[in-house]
């Protein structure tokens, strides 16, 4: 008797709670829709940004060109002197959406690769990707006999092509045995630390070439490894674009299970992702994004491994659904605002890009990752 | 009786080993989990319990036999079909950055959203149903770094609950909590393989806790897996043998281990309540051994000893105490 009466109070205290948390849930899920604590409004920003950016790109340069008639080339691509319209639509454009294209790549790739290892250090070189690379390049630059002489005394044309195929059959190869290995090998420890040592005995063959090479054929390496966005014509642009186009929808389709992949491997597979699978797919974007770049700009550092920590920060979410297209458009925003200040506007000296992105971007990194780090415990 | 959730068919467990030859851990399980029950998975350290988990869970495959999961061959289920039928919580609860605890519970609903993960109004629901069962409404909305261990494990445990799997698997899930929180832990599992008619299975050391709260325990040793009821394995002295260890051993009275010791000199304790229970502990703790015959020293405890609550008798004399140490130490001094 006594238990049913206490029963009976346990209900009315029980409807109680479950009023209480009725309200909480209801405020729970509102919270869940505006992606709990996420910014979105950033991601509009950034594409301001990228906007105003693409313009100021277009707008300076060696010459001085009105921007109404920047915007009239772009619109209905003429403007008043056919020679501005020759450097707009020729070399401006070109570099400037090589940039945006370049940034895209590089910081998603960065993306995944932190992602899947777990790894913020991580970045898009570590599978040995720019080794490959590199390479490639040092093959062709240092070895080349006869025909080598004319390719370096100007490196025309012919030259930077014969430098894009081989960087990019660097690339490729190396990210062909990587995929190999990953298909088989089920630790991404492994897979990172044998990405690690490919990349220091690939620099070592570079190095052997080195020491034996010509002076001024070392001057034709280095100079590749600055890095460069004006290299790519208006013909190459379309298949660099396809092949970034590619790499980014296939890491679109890996949103969720990056997102799984950050509870770690074994709970990833718990709920329903099939690692090898996802593995295959990040190795396989990652190969196209990066060595697409590598291979028409040379190794550009520090946006792979800057660009997703700015955007974790700036959009306060570890969500892959948020942080893919965060970090296609700080990616691209970076790679531009590199670009720009390399040519130093009002000058006619270019600074390597390399040196810019690193030299510039690292202090801005540390910024606002000092900055997100307040407030935490 | 309808179909186990999840069994286990002449399973052989264990790793296998390019050159010198397969580690077997156990051959030969038949095992079944229903629907509904608390199952606890008992043993001694390296005797293979995170590895028959692991197989059941699909994670690594089994040297022979099969798992079925509602009567079909787990190894024949992709990941996500698995992952709609079996759920898992590990030890160490992952604190993955910039996440909020919604946030960590909605990825319980991957094998049931579309490739984005996008979230309809039924799977809000059931995140919000989970969040509600395990009592995480106040820490939904914080980010996991602000959290402690036991309210991320809590959050790690709505996230397998919004699953809505049939199958719970927890490999030692309250190892990091403090004591409370793992009382607080295996209640809430109780309770829920009761109320959502799941059926959990996890594995734990705190015998003690798994005795009071678990339907079933399954036993592995060396030989193999013994299953029943916690009480009968007591009884039938099951739970001694699994953790036979030189100099300690399980006292089926109490159901707790206990220092092999010589046993002390004998004492029976005269009277009832709180104070007589732990009268008894804190002399078993000190070596005595509890008797109920007369001719031992008697400890008595007094209804109106005003201060003096308890009175130590024996033929020739007897002397008055205000505390359980007092009266150890009086034992103590006469040298009992």
């Amino acid at each position: 008797m006594s238990q049913l009466a206490g029963k009976a109070a346990h209900h009315a205290t029980a409807e109680r709670i479950g009023a209480r948390k009725a309200s909480n849930r209801r405020s729970a899920s509102r919270a869940s829709r505006q992606f709990t604590g996420a910014r979105p409004m950033v991601l509009i920003l950034l594409l301001a940004l990228l906007g105003a950016l693409l313009l100021l790109s277009l707008a300076l340069g060696s010459a001085m060109i009105p921007f109404d008639q920047i915007v009239g080339v772009l619109l209905s691509g003429e403007a008043d002197q056919p020679a501005w319209t020759n450097i707009v639509l020729k070399f401006r454009l070109p570099k400037t959406l090589t940039a945006m294209l370049a940034g895209m790549a590089l910081g998603v790739s960065g993306l995944l690769m932190q992602t899947w290892f777990r790894n913020p250090l991580a970045e898009p070189f570590v599978l040995g990707v720019s080794s490959g690379a590199s390479l490639g390049v040092a093959l062709v630059v240092l070895t080349a006999g006869a025909g080598g002489g004319a390719l370096l005394a100007g490196l025309g044309m012919a030259g930077d092509l014969l430098l894009t195929v081989a960087a990019g059959l660097g690339a490729a190869i190396t990210m062909g045995l990587v995929l190999l290995v990953a298909a088989r090998i089920q630790s991404s420890v492994t897979l990172l630390i044998l990405g690690l040592m490919f990349g220091y005995l690939v620099a070592a063959l570079v190095s052997l070439l080195l020491y034996f090479a010509l002076p001024e054929r070392i001057q034709a390496y280095i100079n590749w490894t600055f890095g460069s966005f004006s290299g790519v014509t208006g013909s190459q642009l379309p298949v660099l674009a396809y092949i970034v186009l590619a790499g980014l929808l296939l890491s679109a389709a890996l949103v969720k299970p990056l997102n799984a992949l950050l509870l770690g491997e074994d709970y990833a597979r718990s709920l329903g992702v099939d690692l090898r699978l996802t593995r295959i797919g990040i190795v396989l974007a990652t190969a196209l994004l990066v060595s697409a770049v590598t291979a028409f700009c040379g190794p550009i550092a520090f946006i792979g491994i800057a660009v997703p920590h700015l955007c974790r920060a700036l959009l306060a979410s570890a969500d892959h659904r948020l942080l893919l297209p965060g970090t296609c458009l700080a990616g691209a925003c970076v790679a531009l605002c590199a670009s720009i200040i390399a040519e130093l506007p009002g000058n006619n000296l270019v600074l390597p890009l390399n040196v810019v992105t690193a030299l510039l971007g690292a202090p801005v990194v540390m910024l606002v990752v000092l900055r997100a780090m307040r407030g935490k415990p | 009786m309808t179909a186990p959730a999840l069994s286990a068919q002449d399973l052989t467990i264990g790793y296998r080993r390019r050159s010198q030859g397969d580690v077997l851990l156990a051959q030969g399980l038949d095992l079944d989990l229903q629907c509904g029950a608390l199952v606890g998975l008992l043993g001694p350290n390296g005797v293979g319990k995170s590895t028959l988990l692991r197989t059941l869970a699909g994670m690594q495959k089994p040297l022979a036999g099969r798992v079925l999961i509602k009567g079909q061959d787990s190894a024949s289920l992709t990941a996500q079909m698995r992952a709609r039928h079996l759920s898992l919580v590990l030890t160490a609860a992952p604190q993955p950055d910039l996440m909020h605890g919604y946030a960590l519970v909605a990825l319980g609903r991957h094998p049931h959203s579309d490739w984005l993960g996008r979230l309809s109004e039924a799977d809000h629901r059931a995140i919000a149903r989970a969040i509600q069962a395990v009592g995480a409404d106040d820490i939904a909305d914080q980010p996991l770094a602000q959290l402690s261990d036991g309210q991320r494990q809590k959050l790690m445990i709505a996230r397998a609950l919004a699953q809505e799997a049939d199958v719970m698997l927890l490999d030692e899930p309250t190892a990091y909590l403090d004591l409370p929180r793992r009382v607080e832990t295996m209640q809430l599992l109780k309770q829920l393989a009761r109320s959502t008619a799941r059926a959990i299975l996890l594995s734990t050391h705190d015998l003690d806790l798994a005795l009071r709260s678990c339907d079933q325990l399954w036993l592995m040793s060396a030989a193999g897996i013994v299953c029943g009821a916690p009480e009968d394995l007591v009884l039938a002295g099951h739970l001694g043998e699994t953790f036979s260890a030189d100099g300690i051993r399980f006292d089926a009275r109490s159901g707790a281990f206990l220092l092999d010791t010589a046993p002390g000199p004998r004492v029976r304790v005269n009277g009832e309540g709180a104070a007589a229970i732990w009268m008894r502990r804190a002399l078993a703790r000190n070596g005595y051994a509890l008797t109920d015959e007369s001719s031992a020293i008697e400890v008595r405890q007094r209804a109106n000893g005003a201060g003096q609550q308890w009175q130590i008798r024996r033929q020739d004399r007897a002397s008055e105490h205000a505390t359980i140490q007092a009266v150890l130490d009086a034992l103590e001094s006469e040298g009992a």
